[in-house]
């Protein structure tokens, strides 16, 4: 039998030395930084370079006054990190902040002001936005109140996946908007917990794994518009505005207002692992919520706003994020913090990667030059707890730093390839002059990671950030009014094509070529080289009416209909057997980038390139129709694609096969379903072996194998 | 919010019936009342029927005893969880350690219905 939990090892340093306004404390551990429960009390650390003066404020949790103001005692100082063990205390029922008094002059870049209760930037819960949507009392001095917890989470026997990059299916989603629509009919809707409920579903559709619009406390009630048609509130539904980087937002857990945000999202964590799903995080440390000039003081405006944000020589903000400010992400300090909290989710929350949002300015300078070796991005690359984690750029930002294809990778960073996105959608709306760089892009982009694989490049057509795929076909324009911007927000250059009408329509023949233009899209995405990312909803045609933009619209315009799963069964049913035939086809997935090298064993090249003719690509400006064929090594199947953007249909001379293997159809955009696409294993094998004549605007995938052959 | 427990013994083992609220200022008692019981090594029922509201700190004391009860071979089994208790166990994944209490719970629900049920048909 084990020694029961009340008998504990004594400590010399687990009683007090010191009293405090009244509460007995002893000097505490300047690491790790935050509040941290020890034996018979919590530890506070707390770094600021420039503050004269720092007090703990305690609060009873939900007080609106503080209980009790701690100035840390000056021997409580080592170096610029003050840090003081408070005995006694309920850790559940505190919330607590800090006072930093310092100097007030902008021009320097200081911004004391010892009135302010802030955050602590290491605070590993959040309380203030317990249940998303409620509105405020923002007469509280103290909106965002730190608070304390417990790492104590039984994992049991929870291992990272590590499923290789080049195996990931990704799946972009939103906590909330999973689940926040009424027919997704799970106990607690818009949450963690209501996406748990979900597994089952993104098990079936097959992805691998999900990567979640931002997870860390952020303030949806922060955005001051209201929909000018409505006249509804709008909000920051996306929670691009991080409040706090260590803790789950809470507005996200259906056990929020029981402060047990942290436990729940690990279980959700925990339980997608078991369905094999991996959980990458949108990341966005490029700016925070405190905003410029104007923007309110949250925490490290107060505690050292010199050091955490980038400063013109007037003492302004920078802002290459587009939103106000700009992280100091190469500070040293701020390096070491992006490095913590990362490390955080990863050791705490068993996360399985990062996607960074705006990830060039992590490769920034102080004074916002691009840097040729930025230590942050190296730093994170060969940290030891990171070392298996994925780590995603977004890489441009703001600022017109544009590095996709250059983005410092040491081995490890890989990118969304906004370039993929550009050129497969220009393709599918039949533009001329694209099948060279389809070629290109749909072989993994080789051009821009020649020395990095396939797996460096995220594949998508779509994400969070822009066009759903069914407005993508049915839109030609963005339409955002209801985001209250004058449609002046969102890109405008969108690659789109409405099919002949804008917007919903009731005319069968528009409505067939969009399916079949969503049906080709998913195609080409997951018979790409580089990593597939689907986003939420694309498998049923979830539609934002136009809105490419939906940062602010907590309604139906962003939320999964689940009622488009019966509805929309085909285009559902379609991708479910794509992603199969993707996991079923190691050379779709192949790390090198392929070189058109003969395979000894089959008489073919690893990738061979055709038009109408066999062996005959037409790379002319006027073509629109492309195929491809793959080849495995040993006895792996051939899988040929060809793609046909053409209004017009074109005869299919198909390459001859060796080793007795013959062609078989698996899917074909341009056949009424449910021929239009097989279960991988069961493809029908071709009549007229030589020839397949492809319909306008589809797409076909032939496997290429002997017609015994077991699967 | 204050917790009161009352013990009970039977044949087969302890049942001990707790009325109030499971937080961080009465789960440090809870603790040291069901220790000393898990170690006599006989079955041990928490009836939490009265229970009207567990917190963060009540749910790892409940979970703390139940890891206790495992390296000791005891079988401890959570009864009468209320459905708010029981959500929050639910979405916080406690309840996934308590499977056999939520058996036996069920169990006796399915008895009481029966029960119920027999005596309407009357």
């Amino acid at each position: 039998m084990t020694e029961p939990a009340s008998e504990q090892v004594l400590r010399v340093d687990a009683y007090p030395t010191h009293e405090v306004g009244g509460y007995r404390v002893r000097a505490g551990k300047p690491f790790p930084f935050g509040a941290n429960v020890v034996p018979g009390g919590v530890s506070f650390s707390v770094f600021s370079d420039q503050a004269t003066s720092m007090t703990l404020v305690l609060y009873k949790r939900g007080e609106p006054e503080p209980t009790a103001e701690l100035e840390f005692p000056q021997e409580f100082r080592t170096g610029s990190v003050f840090a003081m063990t408070v005995f006694g205390l309920d850790h559940e029922n505190i919330e607590y902040g800090y006072r930093a008094d310092g100097p007030y002059d902008p021009v320097t870049g200081h911004r004391f002001d010892a009135r302010q209760v802030l955050s602590d930037p290491y605070a590993r819960l959040i309380a203030g936005r317990d249940v998303w949507g409620v509105e405020p009392d923002r007469s509280r001095g103290y909106q965002y109140r730190s608070r304390v917890c417990l790492q104590d989470f039984d994992w049991g026997d929870d291992t990272p996946l590590g499923i290789p990059a080049e195996d990931l299916v990704v799946y972009e989603t939103h906590v909330r908007g999973f689940t926040r629509h009424p027919s997704s009919r799970v106990t607690a809707p818009g949450t963690f917990a209501g996406l748990r409920e979900k597994i089952p579903y993104l098990k079936e559709l097959g992805v691998n794994c999900i990567e979640l619009l931002p997870v860390f406390e952020f303030d949806e009630s922060d955005n001051p518009r209201s929909n000018p048609e409505t006249g509804e509130k709008l909000f920051d539904y996306w929670g691009y505005n991080t409040v706090s980087f260590f803790a789950p937002k809470a507005g996200y857990a259906a056990t929020g207002r029981y402060g047990m945000q942290g436990d729940e999202f690990r279980t959700l964590i925990k339980d997608l692992h078991a369905a094999g799903i991996e959980v990458i995080l949108d990341v966005v440390f490029n700016h925070t919520a405190e905003g410029n000039e104007q923007g309110p003081t949250i925490s490290f405006k107060g505690l050292d706003n010199a050091t955490y944000y980038m400063l013109t020589p007037e003492g302004y903000y920078f802002n290459f994020s587009g939103t106000g400010n700009t992280v100091n992400c190469n500070h040293p300090v701020v390096r070491n913090y992006v490095l913590d909290c990362l490390r955080h989710w990863v050791a705490d929350y068993h996360v399985d990667g990062f996607r960074f949002d705006l990830a060039a300015i992590l490769g920034r300078d102080l004074d916002g030059t691009p840097l040729h070796n930025p230590p942050l991005l190296e730093l994170l690359a060969y940290d030891p707890v990171l070392r298996h984690t994925k780590l995603i750029a977004e890489a441009w930002d703001a600022g017109g730093l544009y590095e996709v294809g250059n983005f410092p990778a040491y081995g490890r960073w890989a990118e969304w390839n906004g370039k993929y996105r550009d050129t497969v959608r220009s393709f599918l709306k039949g533009d001329p002059g694209i099948t060279g760089d389809l070629a290109t892009r749909i072989a993994g982009s080789p051009d821009l990671y020649s020395s990095r694989g396939t797996s460096a490049s995220v594949n998508f057509l779509t994400a969070h950030d822009g066009f759903s795929l069914a407005d993508l076909v049915s839109y030609n324009d963005k339409h955002n009014e209801a985001n209250g911007e004058g449609n002046n927000d969102g890109g405008n250059d969108n690659a789109s094509w409405n099919c002949g009408v804008e917007g919903p329509t009731d005319d069968p023949g528009v409505n067939a070529l969009r399916t079949r233009q969503m049906k080709n899209a998913m195609a080409i995405l997951l018979t790409s080289q580089g990593v597939p990312m689907l986003l939420s909803g694309d498998e049923v045609a979830r539609t934002q009416q136009g809105n490419n933009n939906t940062y602010c619209q907590d309604n139906e315009l962003s939320w999964f209909d689940w009622d488009l799963v019966d509805e929309n069964s085909e285009l559902l049913r379609f991708t479910r057997e794509m992603i199969a035939f993707r996991k079923h086809h190691r050379e779709l997935r192949s790390t090198a980038h392929p070189t058109g090298q003969l395979r000894d064993s089959l008489g073919l090249p690893d990738i061979s390139w055709h038009g109408e003719r066999a062996w005959q690509p037409d790379w002319s400006p006027e073509s629109r129709l492309l195929a491809v064929a793959r080849c495995g090594t040993g006895d792996d199947d051939v899988v040929y694609v060809a793609m046909n953007s053409h209004w017009e249909a074109h005869d299919l001379e198909l390459p001859a096969l060796p080793g007795g293997r013959s062609w078989h159809l698996f899917a074909d955009t341009g056949a009424e379903a449910p021929h239009d696409i097989r279960t991988p294993g069961g493809e029908l094998e071709l009549e007229n072996a030589g020839k397949y004549l492809i319909g306008p605007r589809s797409v076909v995938i032939l496997v290429g194998r002997t017609p015994d052959a077991e699967f | 919010m204050t917790l009161n427990v009352k013990e009970r013994r039977n044949k087969t083992g302890t049942v001990l019936v707790a009325t109030g609220e499971i937080n961080s200022e009465t789960s440090g008692s809870l603790l040291q009342t069901l220790l000393p019981l898990v170690r006599e090594g006989k079955p041990l029922r928490i009836d939490l029927t009265a229970v009207t509201y567990v917190s963060s700190a009540g749910l790892r004391t409940l979970l703390v005893v139940y890891r206790e009860a495992q390296h000791a071979g005891v079988a401890v089994t959570l009864y009468g969880v209320s459905e708010e208790v029981r959500f929050v166990m639910s979405a916080t994944g406690f309840l996934d350690f308590f499977s056999a209490g939520e058996a036996e719970a069920a169990a006796v629900k399915a008895a009481a219905k029966a029960t119920a049920q027999a005596r309407a048909a009357r």
